[in-house]
């Protein structure tokens, strides 16, 4: 792994802002507390309902909000570096929505929690599997690869779509909180399955995927003739990327737009090629967690998703039409 | 010109404008059938004669149930197929683009989206309102593709990878309008499938202007769009203006998948499949392709909503999720034969 100063400072950089916004967050509630008091707390010097409401009502809220982000980004910065494309993101490509349609098959079915987070990430990955399956033989290249995902999109938002129209009225609600991601009323039994994914998981994409997927970057031939296991190494670095995603999902529902804004931000700014794996995971976190906040000073009671995706939409818009002009696209 | 023709006996072989003709007339014969079936079909099915004494008799026991129930059902899904269709045809012809489509370009999105804030914020909640805001939301969303794809050097996937991201946007923004407001989200759920159900005479009849409209525009660019094909300035030469051509593209699209997604809600796939199946008839000649595919979308929508109601029965499957499914394939099966 070569690591490089620039990606450092910047990734640092996003930790310590996201940091500043989680003390920001955790000060806000009914009971407002002040920065310093948060951080005094946080150091267990605090007093006893400022620690009890800090630690064990709106840290796990927090902590979720970093790691869901910190996995949305990871898998997007994986996808986005398979497909060489910035719009080449899992929201995009169907995964989410598999994830998606499964979970809302659990809600209309009348299903648990747990019910709801196993069919979310069995649908993501069922769907990262058919996506490589019509790939056949000649395997995940580029376009056709982001067209099968899209194919792939369309036929499971109809799926989804008329599973809406079966539930009914607070079902739906529930149903449709979930699709667009909030993290009310999450806590360590959703952060703690996700650090576990996240601990085993990014260390292999970092180290046993990175300096492959760099290479394969600059084109299917030459990284075969570096050595590179071209086919295996895509289809491995997918399928644990759609995992990654998928928990992510299961834990707060698909944030929008995380996994395709926060690569691109960290590509840009480290101006480094390859995944930007660590990068990306610093700026997703900063991302969720600003979000949150935003969402939470809206003055009306918004789901983190929804800020997400204004934000997510107007950075998209952006980002067509200065591809357009580059000549991109 | 390896084996093609010379170019001034295209237009002119008799026995080509035979087939096609004929096979126009197989395609209407088609059309009508699948139009019978369609009032034909439901609680009570009724037979070909059932139907034309419902249509026709004021006296038949059938009249009521065609004409309040099956009739306006079916002749919306006969506008909504032949506007959707003709869209896809005339864009895939302007952006030569094989994949274009107005449900895949999110343009039906974009109306779905300034239907539902229409909805939710203003309290719209009849056809003759939503119209304008669906029109409004497809024109901007049709500008913003055309704007990002429509140069020369856009590749289809681009295009449709730009459309996708576009879908993606709009869907998250239409679903964070619902949460807000879960009485709409009880009203516009079935509309935002894509849905035939609520059709009735009062929304047929503030549709059809629309429809029309944007058929005759659609038909009137067919010639030129046939010489804008050989490139801008081949067709500056032929007379055609292509800056005129487009605009009138853009207004046809506009109105046609703007009035359509009003009446029934973004539906996918009918502007991709129609025109594919159609090509390999008529070949690219628009002229006789868009007839073709004016005749053969409909038979695909009514068709489907058929299929949706056997399928889902006692219930139905919306019109909208057997596009979705039946076509998702037909896409994929494309773009896996693709180079």
């Amino acid at each position: 792994m070569i690591i490089r100063s620039r990606s450092v400072v910047i990734g640092a950089g996003a930790l310590l802002a996201m940091a500043a916004v989680a003390v920001l967050t955790l000060g806000t509630g009914d009971y407002p507390i002040a920065p310093a008091d948060v951080v005094k707390t946080l150091a267990g010097q605090g007093n006893a309902a400022q620690a009890f409401i800090i630690n064990e009502l709106r840290l796990p809220r927090v902590i979720t909000a970093v790691l869901v982000g910190m996995a949305l980004a990871a898998g997007g910065a994986i996808f986005q570096s398979i497909t060489r494309n910035p719009l080449g993101s899992p929201d995009i490509l169907g995964i989410t929505n598999g994830a998606g349609t499964a979970a809302l098959a659990v809600v209309i079915l009348g299903g648990s929690s747990t019910q709801l987070s196993l069919a979310a990430v069995a649908g993501g990955i069922a769907t990262a599997l058919i996506i490589q399956l019509i790939g056949g033989r000649r395997g995940l290249q580029g376009y056709r690869f982001i067209l099968i995902g899209v194919g792939m999109t369309a036929i499971l938002n109809g799926i989804m779509g008329w599973l809406l129209t079966k539930g009914v009225q607070m079902e739906n609600a529930r149903a449709l909180l979930w699709l667009t991601g909030s993290f009310d009323g999450r806590g360590w039994e959703e952060a703690l399955p996700l650090l576990g994914v996240l601990i085993v998981a990014i260390p292999v994409l970092a180290i046993a995927c990175g300096p492959g997927l760099r290479m394969l970057e600059m084109g299917d031939d030459i990284a075969a003739g570096l050595g590179v296991p071209v086919k295996r190494l895509r289809n491995g670095a997918l399928l644990l990327a759609s995992l990654v995603v998928s928990c992510a999902a299961a834990a707060a529902g698909p944030v929008a737009f995380v996994a395709l804004i926060a690569p691109n931000i960290a590509r840009r700014v480290t101006r480094a090629p390859g995944p930007n794996l660590l990068p990306s995971m610093a700026i997703g976190a900063l991302l969720t967690v600003a979000a949150d906040w935003l969402a939470m000073h809206s003055g009306y009671p918004l789901p983190v998703g929804v800020v997400t995706g204004a934000l997510g939409g107007g950075y998209l818009v952006w980002l067509l039409i200065s591809e357009r002009k580059a000549g991109r696209i | 010109m390896n084996g093609s023709p010379p170019l001034s006996t295209i237009d002119t072989v008799p026995e080509q404008r035979v087939r096609r003709a004929a096979g126009l007339l197989v395609a209407l014969a088609a059309l009508v059938a699948v139009l019978v079936l369609g009032i034909g079909f439901g609680a009570r099915f009724l037979t070909p004669g059932e139907v034309w004494a419902g249509l026709v008799d004021p006296d038949s026991p059938y009249y009521r149930i065609v004409h309040e129930m099956r009739l306006p059902r079916t002749l919306l899904g006969l506008l909504v197929g032949l506007a959707l269709g003709l869209a896809g045809a005339i864009m895939q012809a302007l952006t030569r683009n094989p994949l274009a489509d107005p449900g895949l370009l999110g343009i039906n999105a974009g109306a779905s989206a300034a239907v539902a804030t229409s909805a939710a914020f203003l309290g719209v909640a009849t056809f003759s309102g939503y119209v304008w805001f669906a029109l409004a939301g497809a024109a901007a969303v049709t500008a913003l593709v055309y704007a990002v794809g429509g140069g020369r050097a856009a590749t289809p996937a681009r295009l449709a990878l730009a459309g996708a991201a576009l879908n993606a946007a709009l869907y998250s923004y239409v679903s964070a309008v619902l949460l807000g407001n879960t009485a709409s989200i009880q009203k516009v759920r079935f509309w935002t499938v894509g849905s035939l159900a609520s059709a009735d005479f009062d929304t047929l009849k503030r549709l059809t202007p629309f429809v029309v409209a944007g058929v005759i525009i659609a038909l009137l660019a067919a010639r030129p769009l046939n010489a804008l094909a050989l490139g801008d300035d081949a067709a500056r030469a032929l007379g055609a203006r292509p800056g005129l051509i487009r605009a009138m593209v853009i207004v046809a699209v506009t109105l046609l998948c703007g009035s359509a997604t009003a009446a029934c809600g973004p539906i996918i796939f009918v502007g991709l499949l129609i025109p594919h199946l159609v090509r390999p008839i008529t070949g690219p000649d628009l002229r006789w392709m868009l007839p073709y595919t004016a005749v053969l979308a409909p038979v695909l929508l009514v068709g489907a909503d058929v299929l949706g109601r056997v399928l889902g029965s006692p219930g139905e499957l919306q019109v909208g999720v057997v596009t979705a499914v039946l076509g998702g394939p037909l896409f994929l099966y494309l773009v896996r034969v693709a180079k």
